[in-house]
């Protein structure tokens, strides 16, 4: 079996930054996509995976993500769309919610992932047909679940989110595209610091073992499209 | 015929001419193109992404403005960021490109800046339009600065400026084509579905579409340039098994004709690899492997067009131009479509022979 080829969005920082260190630890091939172009050529230097400057909440950013993702790898096995936005900061009541903050957070955390998946689906089909097996992983939270006062523009988005992956997932089984959506837990990330300021970090799930988990979710889902 | 000058891949009202293998004309919506094959025949078509292959700059010698069009390329290695290219002087798009200006005169080594990029003239191609160029910097900032920079290539009948999702296919992966494979637009995910409902084999190859057309008669003769493609082992499987059951192949468009068709020249038999496509496909070429292809409407002078001949006589053909005109079909990458099978099947593998079917 050749490497694995995957690409991880919002990859310079938190879990996405964890996922590019625990798939190249796999041996993996990896691209990654970030805002800051810095941040993106440190990241790739350090782990040496294929680092992309863009922006996917932004519509004409998308199919130059994806050509820079699949000319970088040959193709396409893996797409994790990690990259998310919280919306207003700090956290707010929906009633004092912007517009223009709700209509962010679901660019970035619902639209951009559509665009992505659907500009990456040929190739991510083409990875099926050929026996490699292809998956998408969307990074949830239990906010997309659970309503959480002040967590409007978020939950709403990570709702969309899950249930938008539950129906590509339905609808390309049959193509051999497989679609996970999980909740990676609370973890001690820049994310959740912007939300929750207070929090102890020892309290939280370091990303690095939350990264190691959702690896295992997305080798074994191509497992499972093999058997 | 009318030109497809909107960019929508799939008009509700696009049209399919079907000249079936007697010779036959059949007029259907194109939306229902699937219902026109048989259970057991299998799909193939091209999924080939397409690349911004134009790109504006300046010929730094002389200050001038280029547009710079990608042509071709001797692989499909990420890493070959070597190419044959097209050079327009000043203008862009809007104006016909039999009548875009002469680039500067190019000189070997001769630079160009290209946005973010800066390209050297590596070759002259002979004639002062085509030349070789290379791109300075490693393969990742290349591609990166082409995809940042870049347009589609597009031509004057269209009505609006190309972006790349108006002509990636719903099929599109490895980003190679400098134009798109267009007849793959009609591919949506529903006619993939309805292809699986009814028993019919999908599959692609990847074969890096040139340039359809540079506005100069000696240049355009050479067209098609050389194409690389690549054959997965699983679509060779099932072109293999399509046969054994007597399945016909179908292809998606004359990329895909050309592709399949060298990689089964010496054989008929399709195995998996890379290959360049070099060869010439015209009335005289016996079909070793595709039994049909879904093309768009093509005017007789087209290289495209020559192509079909290898499937029907030039009667039918002509009876099939006829009826294209008559009834107003439209045409180019975004128009409408012809579903041509072909006759000679009948033909021996010299291919100009008639003799009785097996």
């Amino acid at each position: 079996m050749k490497p694995l080829r995957v690409a991880i969005t919002g990859g310079t920082s938190g879990l996405g930054l964890a996922l590019v260190r625990e798939f190249r630890r796999r041996g993996a091939r990896v691209a990654f996509v970030a805002r800051t172009a810095g941040a993106v050529a440190e990241v790739a230097r350090i782990h040496q995976a294929h680092g992309i400057v863009g922006d996917v909440a932004r519509k004409p950013d998308i199919h130059p993500i994806a050509l820079q993702i699949t000319a970088a790898l040959g193709g396409l096995d893996v797409l994790v769309n990690n990259a998310s936005s919280l919306g207003p900061v700090p956290l707010a009541l929906l009633a004092d919610t912007e517009c223009e903050d709700f209509t962010l957070t679901l660019e970035t955390n619902v639209l951009g992932p559509f665009r992505l998946t659907k500009a990456l689906l040929g190739a991510l089909s083409a990875s099926a047909r050929e026996g490699r097996g292809a998956v998408v992983l969307n990074v949830s939270s239990d906010a997309a679940i659970n309503a959480y006062a002040q967590w409007g523009a978020y939950g709403a988005s990570k709702a969309a989110l899950r249930h938008m992956s539950a129906i590509w997932n339905e609808e390309l089984a049959a193509r051999g595209v497989r679609f996970l959506s999980l909740d990676p837990g609370d973890m001690d990330t820049p994310l959740h610091a912007l939300a929750i300021p207070e929090a102890d970090p020892a309290t939280l799930k370091r990303p690095a073992v939350a990264a190691g988990e959702l690896a295992d979710a997305v080798v074994e889902a191509l497992a499972r499209e093999h058997a | 015929m009318i030109a497809g000058a909107r960019p929508v891949q799939r008009p509700r009202d696009a049209r399919l001419l079907v000249i079936d293998a007697g010779g036959g004309l059949t007029h259907a919506p194109r939306a229902e193109w699937t219902e026109r094959l048989q259970p057991g025949d299998l799909v193939v078509a091209n999924d080939a992404a397409t690349l911004p292959a134009s790109l504006h700059g300046t010929h730094l010698a002389s200050g001038a403005p280029v547009e710079v069009r990608l042509a071709g390329r001797a692989s499909l290695a990420a890493e070959d960021v070597s190419f044959s290219a097209v050079v327009f002087g000043a203008g862009d798009w809007r104006t016909r490109t039999e009548e875009r200006a002469l680039p500067p005169p190019l000189a070997l080594g001769d630079r160009l800046a290209l946005g973010p990029l800066t390209a050297r003239v590596r070759g002259a191609l002979g004639h002062p339009r085509l030349v070789t160029l290379s791109f300075a910097g490693d393969a990742g900032a290349v591609w990166a600065g082409i995809a940042r920079h870049g347009r589609p290539i597009q031509y004057a009948y269209m009505t609006t400026t190309l972006s790349l999702w108006d002509v990636w296919t719903p099929i599109a992966a490895l980003p190679v084509a400098f134009e798109a494979p267009s007849a793959g637009f009609v591919l949506d995910g529903r006619s993939l579905e309805r292809l699986r409902r009814r028993g019919i084999g999908f599959a692609t190859v990847t074969l890096a579409a040139g340039i359809s057309s540079t506005g100069d008669p000696a240049l355009d003769a050479r067209l098609p340039l050389d194409e690389p493609y690549r054959i997965p082992s699983s679509t060779a499987a099932a072109v293999r098994r399509a046969k054994a059951r007597r399945g016909r192949i179908v292809a998606i468009g004359t990329t895909v004709v050309r592709a399949l068709e060298h990689a089964g020249a010496h054989s008929g038999v399709v195995m998996g690899g890379e290959g360049v496509a070099n060869q010439r496909i015209d009335a005289y070429t016996g079909l070793r492997v595709v039994d049909a292809v879904l093309s768009g409407t093509h005017e007789p002078q087209e290289s495209h067009y020559r192509m079909l001949s290898a499937f029907q006589d030039d009667a039918t053909l002509a009876r099939a131009s006829a009826e294209l005109e008559a009834r107003g079909y439209r045409n180019h990458e975004f128009g409408d479509s012809v579903l041509v099978e072909a006759v000679n099947r009948l033909r021996d593998p010299a291919g100009r022979t008639r003799c009785p079917p097996p």
